[in-house]
């Protein structure tokens, strides 16, 4: 039996670029990353709803797509706020104070690393080197860098976003 | 010595990024050539003459690598690794925003001399807006009929492929990367069979790193032997180093093999931040052994001597910390991140290095024993050799030898309960 997608569960452009996407590689099972990667930046996180989505689309168990995402510390399985705050805290950061970044990223906002704010606007998290060591601290939010920072700077930056 | 801009050439240029700038400055000639006057073989022959050897951290000459690919007419494969996630490395970073065009000649020399049509990046996830300069950079590339079918009307069909990686240091090992290009877990391979024989989609691939295929126009321009003519006996050409830490001018430089680590440190690198004293410096990425300010003293920055000094040159990726750094907290950190990319497929990396964080943060919180020392010592022995890839070993090259260089400072920890610099 041909499994039916439901094309209308992320936007016409969304679909385009899956499409796009799932045809570029001799093997479509390589596109998996990447439609998990465009699913995401739709949605914001991965939910079982979207994980079985995507495994109808490539004809795999839910299952192995779920293993496979969770595999990498990119994808959001569960839901984070609408500013992904992700502070390296790796060695060359480290000893140019990333933990005092943290800290005042945590006193700022009023949560734990792991936690999001109540109105649903940051989650904060730590991760490993984002390879901006010259530039140390660093710190990505969704996508965009941000470097050589300041708890200043992280102030103006972090009251700039709406 | 000192530094040489063969790499960094362009990377200043306004619009550096630009398919009409690179070609101002020759670029694609090399490609050009390479097509229309050099056979597969004669390519890779410059390139076994030129000395190089892989960039991304491992040494292993490319020329060779190449030459392990059979002759047979079944598909071939080249994958240019910028999964760039080793502690401390951000070169490959400025080659892939400020001069892609560079990469994409290299990868399509690459992809002819092994006799591949089509060929992937693998970029770190992070790298989004890197993978977008690429992306443009490939389809400007396209368009004007350098890459695609009949590249530059030679008859020789070249496709790049970007695909991004979303999160996992592991998958900078070569057939971890293969197992999430095929949209899997990234888990590395056992090998044999090794990649050249069976590698993506079980045909034969190569994988090489940014840094080592845009080398590759300069050595198809001006042949193996000007390249091998740059650098030491042993260590040829030019290398980028990212110096990070306790330096008043970190960045990406690029050096002739062979320079002393004395002079990128203190002359290149402007020196130590508000003049304190050098206490340690790991030389190329997290995974290789720290050295102390009295090892670094006369040693050069090549292979050779960083193996004499009991480290490796890796991937260039200079770590300097200063007096007030506590080393035990530093090796805490890299620790933890092992631990947490540890891709858990071998048990004496999975249980090692999450055995190294709990025994770590045992001392690091003033509750440590003095027997924990040899516990981590002995490391070595459980995950020494023992595990798929080189990730089980790289985590005890922070471990071991910042436990045996700074004992004392473990030492003091144990005993009073806390870090003498009151960290």
């Amino acid at each position: 039996m041909r499994a039916v997608i439901d094309k209308e569960f992320v936007s016409e452009a969304t679909w385009n670029k899956i499409q796009d996407l799932m045809s570029r590689y001799p093997d479509r099972r390589s596109a998996l990353l990447q439609v998990l990667h465009a699913v995401q930046d739709e949605k914001g996180y991965l939910d079982m709803e979207a994980i079985k989505w995507i495994a109808k689309l490539f004809k795999l168990p839910p299952a192995e797509v779920y293993s496979v995402a969770s595999f990498y510390t990119m994808f959001n399985l569960k839901k984070v706020g609408k500013y992904l705050i992700q502070v390296c805290t790796n060695i060359s950061c480290m000893i140019n104070g990333a933990e005092d970044i943290v800290r005042h990223i945590e006193k700022k906002l009023g949560i734990k690393v792991g936690e999001t704010t109540p109105d649903g606007k940051f989650t904060l998290i730590t991760v490993e080197c984002l390879g901006s060591c010259g530039k140390a601290p660093a710190m990505m939010i969704n996508k965009d860098y941000y470097e050589n920072l300041t708890p200043e700077k992280v102030d103006a930056i972090l009251d700039s976003l709406k | 010595m000192g530094e040489y801009k063969l790499l960094l050439a362009n990377v200043d240029k306004p619009d550096s990024e630009k398919l009409e700038t690179y070609r101002k400055s020759g670029g694609y000639e090399r490609l050009r050539k390479a097509l229309f006057e050099m056979k597969p073989e004669e390519i890779v022959e410059e390139v076994k003459k030129s000395g190089l050897r892989g960039r991304g951290g491992a040494g292993f000459p490319t020329g060779l690598k190449w030459s392990f690919v059979p002759k047979t007419d079944e598909p071939k494969y080249l994958v240019c690794n910028a999964d760039e996630g080793e502690p401390g490395t951000f070169k490959d970073r400025v080659i892939i925003e400020k001069d892609p065009h560079l990469l994409l000649e290299g990868i399509a020399i690459s992809a002819y001399a092994i006799g591949a049509h089509e060929a992937f990046i693998y970029i770190r996830g992070e790298y989004e807006y890197g993978a977008q300069v690429l992306e443009r950079a490939i389809k400007e590339a396209e368009e004007a009929g350098i890459l695609g079918p009949n590249a530059m009307g030679s008859g020789y069909d070249i496709k790049i492929t970007v695909h991004r990686g979303a999160g996992a240091y592991v998958c900078g090992e070569e057939t971890a990367l293969l197992n999430s290009l095929e949209g899997r877990r990234g888990h590395p391979r056992i090998r044999p069979p090794f990649p050249a024989s069976k590698g993506l989609y079980q045909h034969p691939t190569v994988i090489n790193n940014v840094e080592t295929l845009a080398t590759v126009p300069f050595i198809v321009e001006r042949g193996g032997d000007w390249y091998a003519s740059l650098g030491t006996e042993k260590s040829k050409g030019t290398k980028l180093f990212s110096i990070s830490g306790h330096v008043n001018k970190p960045g990406v430089y690029e050096l002739e093999l062979g320079t002393p680590f004395e002079e990128l440190i203190y002359e290149i690198a402007g020196g130590i931040r508000e003049g304190r004293k050098l206490k340690a410096v790991i030389p190329g990425g997290s995974s290789t052994p720290m050295l102390t300010a009295d090892e670094i003293k006369g040693v050069k920055l090549d292979y050779e001597s960083l193996q004499a000094a009991g480290s490796m040159l890796g991937s260039g990726a200079v770590i300097v910390m200063d007096e007030t750094t506590c080393i035990v907290k530093a090796v805490y950190r890299m620790a933890k991140f092992y631990a947490h990319e540890s891709c858990g497929q071998c048990t004496p990396c999975r249980e090692g290095t999450r055995w190294m964080v709990q025994i770590l943060s045992r001392i690091v919180n003033g509750k440590g024993r003095m027997e924990d020392l040899d516990v981590l010592l002995d490391m070595k022995n459980i995950m020494g050799g023992n595990c798929l890839c080189p990730l089980g070993d790289a985590a005890l090259g922070p471990l071991i030898s910042g436990i045996t260089k700074f004992r004392d400072e473990f030492v003091e920890h144990i005993k009073t309960g806390r870090c003498p610099l009151g960290g």
